[in-house]
């Protein structure tokens, strides 16, 4: 079976424009949320992360558009122009493209929106990033609530394995809608206060705006300084509940437990765990009780929530970048917002940004639906 | 790449029509989708009260799911590593429509958790997975048309790799009343029909 690598990547967020733009503010513990409060949105105050739109249209415009794009088109294509120019790649039939995102081109089901209400489709959101780089494959979209960021690096490591691609280029986002905010605040999931995962005090989830993209490819010549090997990956369900997470932490025990045997290497082999880490009591608390199940409590994790605040789509992705860059950078990245341990299980938090020699990372995630992914993965320098 | 896998059993659900493995088990031309969908149920015995609380699309994926998998009669004892991959192209756009009327008019705002948990398409998911005790591999796609190549690509890695042991997958698109279908297959190491493109594709026009 080929090796299979995570190389160029980018991200463009409220932090920064560039992977290394936004790994140095987070190295500062430099949070990119900020606090909104306009009725129109949302009745009550609120914590989000937005990307600046008009550095997006400067960005934007210079890959010379010749049409309209929505918001979210303009945030995926510019991340991944990014990445395509940096891997250098010939966009042949052997080259695959994936789009993570939960609801897409959602905010054209709103009245108001100048888009068509077609734009909605998934499916035109890829066509439309298909066409617009020249791709010769059809987009595959994945849909699959909060994992689907993470998960889209398992399936392109799949159809690379399956002999069907030699590199897969994916991109993710998902763009701040009333749309999303008010569904979570009817879940009363929302904090009006910077989200403090795994601590005592919590208050509840931030949604953040994000794109991430990276180049996955079988080629081990031309890669990224931070480039990673995908060690292992699983994706399990909970068969619980589907918008709770279950108690026993049943679906990522099992990812975890699929994707250690894939990579043939047991809990003393990881030096830390980008983690999920919600902020939400139900969410940590579950992660809390997997990670004890498969002996990972000593080992350093962090949640990027405080800094991005819950991206969806795109935060699967963003945070597997993020741990990319700590292996490169040797060091390991505070768990913003975390003073006090709200769960009942040990777990190891990094509370304090740390140099320290590191070779491997644990990536999950978990959402709706009672879906789970976990990855491991392995510096390549 | 192994080519030793077959498609056990296949469920449609269109026109208001169900049938198993070719057979037609319910027809009923004269209701609306939702009619239709709520007497199937109760003809084919499915016996899950959470049923009635689904979205249009959970609905028709899960009773497909259900009718296809209670034919198997799988172990109630021993676990059943069976992953599940699903597709269509509307997502779970008839109830982000829903949603989004709920809060399109700030006088008349009134966005419900009961409808928006039903806003992602893996959903149906979770339903079948709670149902059958599936802790297993899943996924949701997203594509213009019914994609054989993808499916047939995904499936055998899960397979090929051990991440399953079967895997329920196909297509279950829900746009509205008129425009929905269901067509589910399993992917085994038994089986009569092979599992390649030109066989899903025949099975997925019958």
């Amino acid at each position: 079976m080929s090796k299979v690598y995570v190389s160029h990547n980018n991200i463009i967020s409220s932090l920064g424009f560039s992977s290394d733009a936004v790994v140095s503010k987070i190295s500062k513990e430099t949070s990119g949320l900020q606090r909104i409060d306009n009725k129109s949105i949302l009745p009550e105050p609120f914590y989000t992360s937005l990307i600046n739109t008009e550095i997006l249209q400067e960005n934007f415009n210079k890959l010379h558009p010749k049409a309209e794009y929505t918001r979210l088109e303009q945030m995926m294509i510019t991340s991944l122009s990014k990445v395509i120019d940096a891997s250098n790649i010939k966009l042949n039939d052997r080259v695959g493209l994936i789009l993570s995102t939960t609801k897409g081109n959602v905010d054209a089901l709103d009245t108001n929106n100048p888009f068509s209400k077609d734009r909605a489709y998934l499916s035109e959101l890829g066509n439309q990033v298909k066409n617009f780089f020249g791709f010769k494959n059809k987009a595959i979209v994945v849909s699959n609530a909060c994992v689907s960021g993470i998960l889209a690096v398992a399936i392109a490591k799949r159809y690379i394995q399956q002999d069907v691609y030699d590199h897969v280029f994916i991109t993710s986002g998902d763009v701040i809608t009333e749309f999303i905010l008010s569904g979570f605040n009817s879940f009363q999931a929302l904090s009006s206060a910077p989200c403090k995962p795994y601590d005592a005090d919590r208050t509840g989830i931030n949604i953040g705006e994000v794109a991430a993209s990276v180049l996955v490819t079988n080629n081990s010549t031309d890669l990224a300084k931070e480039a990673v090997t995908v060690l292992g990956e699983g994706s399990c369900n909970d068969a619980n509940h589907i918008s709770g997470p279950s108690r026993t932490g049943e679906g990522l025990y099992r990812s975890m437990q699929s994707a250690f045997k894939q990579a043939n290497i047991t809990a003393e082999d990881v030096d830390f765990i980008s983690a999920h880490g919600t902020a939400t009591m139900y969410n940590d608390e579950m992660e809390a009780i997997a990670f004890n199940r498969m002996q990972l409590s000593n080992v350093p994790l962090n949640s990027l929530k405080g800094y991005f605040g819950h991206s969806l789509g795109a935060s699967g992705l963003v945070e597997t970048i993020v741990g990319m860059h700590a292996l490169k950078n040797n060091t390991l990245y505070k768990s913003l917002g975390f003073e006090t341990l709200g769960v009942t299980k040990p777990l190891n938090i990094i509370t304090k940004t740390t140099e320290k020699n590191i070779t491997r990372f644990l990536k999950t995630a978990s959402g709706f639906g009672g879906c789970n992914t976990a990855i491991l993965f392995q510096k390549t320098n | 790449m192994n080519t030793n896998y077959h498609i056990k059993s296949f469920c449609s659900i269109k026109n208001n029509q169900v049938s198993l493995n070719g057979s037609v088990v319910y027809k009923d031309e004269e209701n609306s989708f939702s009619q239709f969908i709520k007497a199937a149920y109760k003809q084919q015995n499915s016996k899950y009260p959470k049923f009635f609380k689904m979205d249009n699309l959970s609905k028709l994926a899960f009773l497909a799911a259900d009718i296809l998998l209670k034919n198997e009669n799988l172990s109630k004892e021993k676990e059943n590593n069976i992953a599940i991959v699903f597709s269509n192209k509307s997502s779970s756009l008839d109830t982000d429509r829903k949603h989004q009327e709920s809060i399109q008019n700030k006088e008349s705002y009134f966005p419900s958790p009961a409808v928006f948990v039903y806003t992602l398409p893996n959903i149906c998911i979770g339903e079948i997975s709670i149902k059958y005790k599936l802790y297993s591999e899943n996924s949701f796609f997203i594509f213009d048309s019914f994609n054989a190549t993808h499916l047939l690509t995904y499936t055998n890695s899960l397979l090929s790799s051990n991440k399953a042991n079967q895997v329920l997958c196909g297509w279950v698109e829900f746009d509205d009343e008129n425009n929905y279908q269901a067509f589910l297959y399993l992917v085994s190491t038994k089986g009569t029909t092979k599992h390649n493109k030109q066989d899903i594709i025949k099975l997925y026009n019958t």
